[in-house]
């Protein structure tokens, strides 16, 4: 198989890669939030619930929640979600992601000093007006570099999507691999994946930098 | 007519009285100030006054409307809307100013106006503008409040209360995180707006400048008023406790 072959192949698995990546972040990024503030809450059921959630997800490996997501439903209910293998990776991605980003955000957010709200509360802003614009814009540049590491680990665990089966590029350079008995596709492999990160790492630099005009 | 007025407020931290039972009424004009030790709950005064903790006992209004009060001993607040309103009256300057450091200068002064009470940007820049000039700090209007000096900072925070037109001002030891220098320009801006007959009650510790500026004073220890008087008053007192704090009994060293 001559190397541009090669590359063809792989390019469809990269760009599976991407799009699990671009879905996992755009969507776990607000649910993250959004558990945050349930990790916060006053009601001690639901922290405790999210409490446990976040713990589950941190505490047992992804690729192993990826096969739970996948084949849960068939031995638990006879349900067969074969066709939706790509929705049950992105779903599995997402819910894993999203616990981690939830953490960085709780992190944040308590971080922010009280005085923040009290000027705010006596400036006559309500208090959702008070978080979108006073205190989730200083929590988001607190928060950039923890989130820039989920965010490059996040590129190298698209990888784990091969576990079901699925089409990415890591699965495609081992299938080639192993079928032509070279090592070349898992160099490819990785050349790609260092790539990606390097331009990950440069746009959130860039962001970096740009909320760098306040201290 | 009162524009704040608070009768027997009690307010408890976890058991700890803080404040036992305070009267007190400011009234159009006037600047009052509000002296006593560290922890003697002067400033847990301005925060119940200005809603940041909630009293536990007493009642106290605004301009006559009430914004909060007793009913089968347990303490009740006027309703959203209401306090929306009354809100409104009252502006607050921290120790620490608490700008927002996300915003430049002018936004720090315009966000509010704008945004919250939708005010019309024309008349809300040249208002800002305006009060920057008063506060001697025209040039600062794009600078980042990490860009700016204690002093400059604390100045910004008054203009910024001030753009919400407040009825009556509070300050809670506007100038105990600044170092004597700029210490100065602060008090002095405080004092032109005394002159302007500004409402104002000052938590300070710097008694010269409480003396020269109020129409009132009071001095506050472990939760009580002890003294309620004007200033000439409050340096002649022959209360114990009052002379202790201002250093004037005799030491013993």
């Amino acid at each position: 198989m001559s190397l541009s072959t090669m590359l063809v192949q792989m390019g469809d698995g990269m760009l599976k890669s991407i799009s699990i990546f671009i879905w996992t972040l755009v969507l776990s990024l607000p649910l993250g939030l959004i558990v945050s503030f349930g990790r916060m809450s006053k009601n001690r059921i639901l922290r405790g619930i999210v409490t446990f959630y976040i713990s589950v997800m941190r505490g047992t490996p992804l690729m192993l929640q990826l096969l739970v997501v996948y084949f849960g439903p068939y031995y638990l209910f006879q349900a067969n979600i074969g066709a939706y293998r790509y929705t049950a990776i992105i779903f599995g991605f997402v819910v894993n992601y999203a616990a981690y980003f939830a953490e960085i955000f709780r992190s944040g957010i308590q971080s922010m000093p009280k005085g923040q709200y009290e000027a705010a509360d006596v400036l006559g802003y309500s208090r959702s007006q008070a978080f979108m614009k006073i205190i989730l814009p200083q929590v988001m540049k607190r928060i950039l570099p923890p989130v820039t590491n989920e965010t490059i680990t996040l590129v190298k665990d698209t990888s784990l999507a091969y576990a079901l089966a699925y089409s990415e590029m890591f699965s495609i350079a081992k299938q080639i691999a192993a079928a032509q008995t070279t090592f070349t596709p898992l160099i490819v492999a990785a050349v790609f994946y260092y790539i990606f990160n390097y331009v990950v790492a440069g746009i959130m630099s860039y962001i970096e930098k740009k909320l760098s005009y306040y201290r | 007519m009162a524009v704040l007025e608070m009768n027997h407020i009690k307010k408890v931290f976890g058991g700890l009285t803080v404040l036992e039972d305070i009267s007190l009424h400011v009234d159009e004009g006037e600047v009052l100030s509000i002296i006593g030790p560290s922890g003697s709950g002067k400033s847990t005064i301005l925060r119940c006054a200005t809603f940041l903790e909630k009293i536990d006992g007493g009642e106290f209004s605004y301009m006559g409307r009430k914004a909060a009060w007793e009913e089968n001993g347990s303490v009740k607040y006027a309703d959203k809307a209401s306090l929306k309103e009354i809100k409104k009256n009252f502006g607050l300057v921290f120790q620490n100013f608490n700008l927002f450091p996300h915003y430049s200068v002018m936004k720090n002064l315009t966000d509010a106006p704008l945004n919250v009470q939708k005010r019309q940007k024309d008349e809300v820049m040249a208002q800002a503008e305006d009060l920057l000039k008063q506060m001697g700090l025209s040039d600062k209007g794009d600078a980042y409040p990490y860009q700016l000096s204690g002093g400059q900072s604390q100045r910004v925070a008054i203009a910024r209360a001030l753009m919400l037109n407040p009825g009556i001002l509070f300050f809670d030891e506007p100038t105990s995180a600044l170092d004597p220098e700029l210490t100065g320009e602060v008090l002095r801006v405080i004092k032109s707006l005394a002159d302007k007959n500004m409402t104002m009650v000052i938590v300070t510790h710097e008694m010269k400048f409480a003396h020269d500026i109020s129409d009132r004073m009071i001095f506050i220890d472990g939760g009580v008023i002890v003294e309620d008087c004007t200033p000439e008053e409050m340096f002649s007192s022959k209360n114990e406790r009052l002379q202790s704090f201002l250093g004037k009994l005799e030491t013993t060293y």
